[in-house]
């Protein structure tokens, strides 16, 4: 019963892959022959150079991001949950403006510092959870990490307050928009061993991840070491996170709503949803990199588009009925 | 198999601050297998301590627990997950799983942390599920089931588990006639089944219906236990809630009325 959507999502994947080798403003907007790859050596050099990498890029952060978001939302017991908020996000937006004015905006100088940042952003979400003396554990660590945020966020207010206008401001405004212009092969291989181990794992441990969804007490009960089976899920879910982030910027509402769209198409139950949540977020990635390149002759930040079309399609998802596909 | 007892407490201490044993105060107990214990006392008389303290949720800060003649930290957590079953008092599930999906849970104990749940798990689930009389629910999403419902999917889910011994935190405190009665002849076919039944309550008219054996609490002590109607005392209720109580034997049955109650009629 539940083979049938995971094997249509992937081959829905690997077509949207195929077709966006083609897509672009090159050598005319839209649209670009395949027969051009044998006779134009441009036409080659860009598809297998720019494009190529970009595409697998734009793939990975949809998966990576998609996935970590079903784990975090089952881990903290919560649909509202995404990704970068236990300090992930902000404190690579907050690198990455730090980067742009005061380390001088080489791509990867900005990366780094996004990706330390996000790591201090988490570590400092940890700290403060441990301290806090309120509430259990999941609602102390969701507090600490609206708190990291708002701190890291009030500091890329100020950077940008004093970020030069017509230079750093835009590029500062870009990057927290999110988007993989500046994808190239080193970008990718540098978050593939973080993301694709990343995946795996989590791939693996699908089915556990229903009962970390339980109250401590039950999963007890059921023989879960909650401790470590979260705290392994968790890392590895902001590793990935804070890998694409770094690289891509803040991409928004795919950690928040492919979880909830793979949810209602497959049903709770992590064993499929969680695979299906990683396919779809590949796809709507994709596509929605896709546009980002063709759309305009300049580039439309990628997370202004998976912003407005995420939200559009979650509206009309929940003004629909459930489809379900149980036995 | 061969233990006298599943379950073997001695002096056991237990207290929330630090060192103050306040909550259970040298409490001692024997269970037989394949009896219904009733652990009966007012509102924080420390019975959910004591159930989380079996379970080996909270560690007590003196005294020995044994589990079917072992020492309680002999066992690893997977061991322990497959002889102990708890129903919670109530759960908050904040995702829609379906009655099937929630009750193969139950089946985490014989699974690796890796590993799917089979055909094998999904037949002893629909078991557990034909068992509390929810099989025709089994696609219907859990937070859309009634209270009486959601506690019965509980108790299949840890049917599923196939424990032999089973604790329940007040099974039936949000329940209607018909499901308490369903409930209670369920707990009474797996008693004979051979599984070890504990439960507590505040009710001693639910206890009079049902069970072998009382534990009777007032603030972590034990006042009494034994056999049903030796325990189940006019004398020994109305020192667990500090008020007059008759007990009135009628048909064969015990039954527990408050004194200030039928003083004012």
């Amino acid at each position: 019963m539940a083979r049938h959507p995971l094997i249509i999502l992937t081959a829905l994947l690997l077509l949207a892959f195929a077709l966006s080798l083609f897509v672009g403003r090159f050598p005319q907007p839209y649209w670009m022959s395949p027969t051009l790859l044998q006779e134009n050596e441009l036409a080659r050099q860009l598809v297998f150079n720019l494009r190529l990498p970009r595409i697998l890029t734009a793939v990975l952060l949809g998966m990576a991001l998609a996935g970590a978001g079903a784990v975090m939302q089952m881990i903290f017991r919560n649909p509202l949950v995404e990704p970068g908020f236990l300090g992930v996000s902000q404190g690579a937006g907050f690198g990455a403006a730090f980067a742009i004015i005061k380390l001088g905006n080489a791509p990867l100088v900005v990366a780094t510092s996004a990706a330390l940042f996000a790591i201090l952003g988490l570590a400092l979400s940890y700290l403060l959870a441990r301290n806090l003396r309120y509430g259990g554990w999941v609602l102390r660590l969701v507090l600490a990490g609206i708190a990291v945020s708002a701190l890291f966020s009030s500091g890329i207010g100020l950077l940008k307050y004093v970020a030069d206008p017509l230079k750093q401001l835009p590029e500062i405004t870009f990057w927290l928009l999110g988007g993989l212009w500046s994808v190239t092969w080193s970008e990718l291989i540098y978050i593939a061993p973080i993301v694709l181990p990343a995946l795996i794992i989590i791939w693996l441990m699908r089915w556990r991840l229903n009962l970390l969804s339980l109250s401590d007490e039950t999963a007890f009960s059921l023989g879960v070491a909650t401790g470590r089976e979260r705290t392994l899920l968790l890392g590895v879910s902001v590793a990935a996170t804070a890998a694409v982030v770094a690289v891509a910027g803040i991409v928004g509402w795919i950690g928040l709503i492919v979880p909830h769209i793979a949810r209602r198409a497959m049903g709770t139950d992590a064993q499929h949803s969680l695979p299906a949540s990683i396919l779809i977020g590949g796809i709507f990635a994709l596509l929605c990199d896709d546009l980002a390149r063709t759309l305009y002759v300049g580039e439309i930040p990628l997370g202004i588009l998976t912003s407005l079309i995420g939200a559009l399609f979650f509206a009309a998802m929940m003004m629909s009925h459930p489809p379900r596909s149980r036995r | 198999m061969s233990a006298p007892y599943i379950l073997s407490l001695s002096d056991l201490r237990f207290g929330y601050a630090k060192k103050a044993p306040t909550v259970l105060q040298g409490l001692s107990l024997d269970i037989p297998p394949g009896t219904v214990t009733a652990i009966l006392g007012p509102n924080g008389a420390g019975k959910t301590t004591l159930l989380r303290i079996v379970l080996g949720l909270l560690a007590p800060q003196a005294g020995r627990i044994s589990i079917d003649g072992k020492p309680q930290k002999n066992y690893s957590r997977q061991q322990m997950s497959r002889l102990i079953g708890l129903v919670p008092q109530s759960e908050y599930v904040p995702f829609d799983f379906s009655v099937l999906e929630f009750v193969l849970l139950g089946r985490a104990p014989y699974l690796s942390p890796l590993e799917m749940p089979g055909e094998t798990d999904r037949q002893i689930a629909l078991e557990a599920l034909r068992a509390m009389g929810l099989e025709h629910l089994r696609n219907r999403s859990t937070p859309s089931l009634s209270g009486g419902e959601r506690q019965l999917a509980m108790i299949a889910r840890a049917l599923a588990q196939q424990p032999r011994l089973l604790l329940l935190d007040e099974p039936t405190s949000h329940l209607d006639l018909g499901n308490r009665d369903r409930i209670l002849s369920v707990l009474r076919a797996r008693a004979r089944a051979g599984v070890t039944i504990i439960f507590t309550t505040h009710d001693p008219n639910l206890v009079a219906a049902t069970a072998d054996y009382v534990v009777l609490m007032r603030r972590g002590a034990l006042l009494a236990a034994g056999a049903l109607a030796a325990t189940l005392t006019a004398e020994n209720l109305s020192a667990t809630y500090g008020i007059p109580v008759q007990v009135i034997r009628w048909d064969g049955r015990l039954f527990v009325v408050s004194e200030q109650i039928s003083e004012m009629d």
